[in-house]
């Protein structure tokens, strides 16, 4: 690393000679107005011209993204010609741009907005012909509108990245180019796993999760008993929608606003998690004990399933056949507690909160049902749950601490906490696994090996009692796909494998607050680079508050067993928790 | 995928395998099946695809970049009409609206028995013949209007003859 002198309005500064003018001004305290939000290869391209500078040394404006720092360049960012080539070019992209902001999703997040407030540029200012818009509603979870699109190519890039996917790509050329999967098909009709990266890198409304804010609004009116469930992961980031710092956990708020909207119980999806690792620990030992197929790979996360179903159909019977979580804890709603309640379960309607857009898809698929009734009626984001929190005239910050509902399914243990979080499961699996094998709890409660919070995969052997465990575990498809082309290969040494789709797991789940570091002013200038980790923290330090950390001693996990489904895996168990899946064909036949 | 023939899936992976050695081997692949087969449809796409890691979506974004290559069948003779500055002046623009009237199909698209392509070209180089028109590669020079239903009927007398 070499260090240059260069001068932003005249202030001398030193900074690395690798750094673009944009970098480089960020650090010095500037903020260009720009659309490179993720400036790590995702838009690269110097294509939107929204930043452009004076620098010594070059010919006319640059663009700052990309254009690199060079010893002794001067450099204007407030003269009257850089500022109204910016304002330019703004206006350029507003010219085909679909301009109902105030009904737009997006409003409150749109970059393209902000640099419109920022460069001052006006609406109309070329105003002509406008391309053709393709609107893509079909997927269960989210929505295509390439009216809104500025042809960035973040999502297409994203999708690449974390999956190897690629399902977005630019069609067509010049004026008629836009974004969209292949033969500009739905994203019902493509092998896309509907994760929801790409809308967590959109600049703009192109692409949304698909509302179902609706369905719980109709809920309500219907006279429903509507029950709201939350994930793990939504409390440890939350927050991020009302202000706070990323990394917050908000789990004392949520429930109170969540009471606050009207629900009839307030639930968290820990106790489901907990009773997953009870199916899922107990699936684990009869295979390790009864020659059953190995390595068996956790079933939690939809988007993984999706593509296990498209791309490796082969390797299904490694699946775990548990449900996820909120289907489990969805299905013992209609069944034990209605039950208890002496409520018909048909009005009954369960509403997950998750930090998922590929859980909308997973609620409606035919084999997660139970007598025709689906566990669960509606899954909302945690941006949708910010949404319906800001319209009640809630002050969420002004909220007190609040605890969930405590009947029969209130208890929760710090293993179910962890789930958000990439290595989570697996570790929750430990403990119990652990418990079961030797008949006494692990001193030191916790398996730091396994613990993470980015993609990548990571791996342990764990020596429980003479009996060695190897698991590995994986999120992002792109980590995932070297560990099942061993499967494929027989060359996996594992016998217990956690996959997430979303890279670090639900934390980064498509159905989050968005992360822009331009609207983020609060924030460090790396959040881009941290902010797995600090939601990660939030969720590690609930675990580390809870009394009790493994599932199979929560004592309503325990009472369950004991009244309703006698032990785990039992046919019962089998008939509401367990799931089977097909293989799926990704360019279907359309008619 | 299911549509290919054997003969087909094995003729295409072979294209494939032609340039493994290549970093970006995408182009050369595509021109030799728009080549051999005269398109390229989304299931050639989708097996070329698995062959070479790149996405459908790339692969689908080349196709409909590039005018040379096609989604559909095209017609045994493509009648390719400069439309480029010089053979424009020199009345380009009549020759394919007359070649639009005798086949009844417009610019970009094929006559229904399969035999012709109508295509709009820019400038192909060709601008000291203008006005001209390329028909399978074969450069027909300083082309006026009363020549077209001659070429066509030429053409169909052609096909007739040997059917």
């Amino acid at each position: 690393m070499s260090l240059v002198n260069i001068k932003i309005e005249g202030v001398p500064y030193q900074v690395d000679s690798s750094l673009t003018i944009l970098e480089a001004a960020r650090q010095c305290g500037y903020e260009i107005p720009s659309l490179c939000t993720f400036n790590h290869g995702e838009c690269n391209q110097g294509s939107c011209r929204v930043c452009l500078v004076e620098a010594t040394g070059a010919r006319g404006l640059v663009a700052s993204c990309v254009y690199p720092v060079s010893e002794g360049m001067e450099i204007r960012i407030s003269t009257p010609k850089a500022t109204e080539a910016r304002r330019r070019s703004v206006e350029l992209l507003l010219s085909n741009h679909s301009m109902n902001c105030q009904q737009c999703e997006k409003n409150g997040h749109c970059e393209l907005l902000h640099v419109a407030q920022l460069t001052g540029a006006r609406e109309g200012a070329f105003a002509g012909v406008r391309s053709e818009t393709h609107i893509d509603q079909l997927a269960p979870a989210l929505v295509r509108d390439t009216s809104k699109c500025i042809l960035c190519g973040r999502c297409i890039a994203r999708c690449s990245n974390a999956h190897g996917l690629g399902i977005l790509g630019f069609e067509n050329r010049g004026f008629k180019t836009f974004v969209s999967p292949a033969e500009n098909r739905s994203f019902a009709d493509s092998p896309c796993i509907q994760c929801g990266q790409c809308v967590n890198v959109c600049p703009t409304g192109a692409l949304m999760e698909h509302s179902q804010i609706d369905l719980v609004d109709k809920a309500f009116r219907d006279g429903k008993y509507v029950i709201i469930q939350a994930a793990p992961a939504v409390r440890a980031a939350l927050g991020e929608e009302f202000g706070y710092k990323v990394g917050t956990p908000v789990t004392g708020k949520m429930i109170a606003a969540m009471r606050r909207l009207g629900f009839y119980r307030v639930y968290d999806v820990n106790f489901g998690a907990d009773l997953t690792i009870m199916e899922e620990g107990t699936e684990l030992l009869h295979r390790l004990t009864e020659g059953g197929v190995l390595p068996m790979i956790t079933s939690c996360s939809p988007g993984w399933v999706n593509y296990a179903e498209y791309n490796y159909s082969d390797l299904l019977p490694h699946l775990s056949s548990c449900k996820s979580p909120h289907q489990m804890q969805g299905a013992i709603i209609k069944s034990y507690w209605a039950q208890q309640h002496d409520i018909d379960p048909k009005d009954i309607f369960v509403v997950s909160v998750m930090p998922c857009i590929a859980k909308k898809f997973e609620r409606q698929r035919e084999q997660l049902k139970v007598n025709g009734l689906e566990d669960v009626d509606a899954v909302i984001t945690t941006r949708e749950l910010a949404k319906m929190i800001k319209r009640s005239g809630i002050v969420f910050n002004k909220l007190p601490d609040e605890d969930w509902d405590q009947d029969i399914m209130g208890d929760y243990t710090g293993a179910g906490v962890i789930f958000g979080v990439t290595g989570g499961v697996m570790e929750a699996a430990l403990r119990t696994v652990y418990f079961k094998l030797t008949g006494k709890e692990k001193d030191k409660i916790t398996f730091d090996e396994v613990k993470g919070h980015d993609a990548g995969i990571r791996e342990a052997s764990i020596d429980i009692n003479g009996t060695v465990v190897n698991v590995a575990i994986a999120s992002g498809m792109k980590s995932a796909k070297v560990l099942l082309d061993q499967i494929r290969e027989g060359k996996s040494k594992y016998q217990f494998i956690e996959i997430m789709g979303c890279p670090g797991g639900c934390i980064n789940g498509g159905g989050q607050p968005f992360i822009k570091p331009t609207l983020m002013p609060n924030e460090d200038l790396d959040i881009i680079d941290t902010y797995k980790e600090k939601r990660a923290k939030a969720l590690y330090s609930e675990d580390e508050r809870q009394v009790i950390r493994q599932s199979h001693n929560n004592p309503q996990i325990i009472e369950l067993y004991d009244k309703f489904l006698g032990e785990p895996n039992s046919h019962k168990a089998h008939e509401l928790l367990h799931t089977t899946y097909a293989a799926r064909e990704g360019f279907n036949e359309i008619k | 995928m299911a549509k290919l023939s054997a003969n087909a899936v094995a003729k295409i992976l072979e294209i494939c395998d032609r340039y493994t050695d290549e970093k970006t081997p995408l182009m050369m692949i595509l021109s030799d099946i728009q080549n051999e087969y005269g398109y390229i449809p989304l299931e050639v796409q989708e097996l070329v695809s698995a062959r070479t890691g790149i996405s459908v979506a790339e692969i689908y974004g080349v196709v409909t970049f590039y005018s040379f290559f096609s989604l559909t069948p095209k017609g045994k003779y493509i009648i390719g009409c400069c439309l480029g500055t010089a053979c424009y002046v020199k009345g380009a623009q009549q020759i394919i609206d007359k070649f639009s009237d005798v086949l009844k199909i417009k610019p970009g698209e094929t006559s229904a028995d399969g035999l012709f392509t109508l295509d709009a070209l820019r400038c192909i180089g060709a601008c000291g013949i203008a006005p001209a028109v390329s028909i399978n590669g074969q450069v027909h020079p300083k082309m006026s209007v009363d020549q077209v239903v001659k070429i066509v009927e030429d053409l169909k007398a052609k096909e007739g003859a040997a059917a």
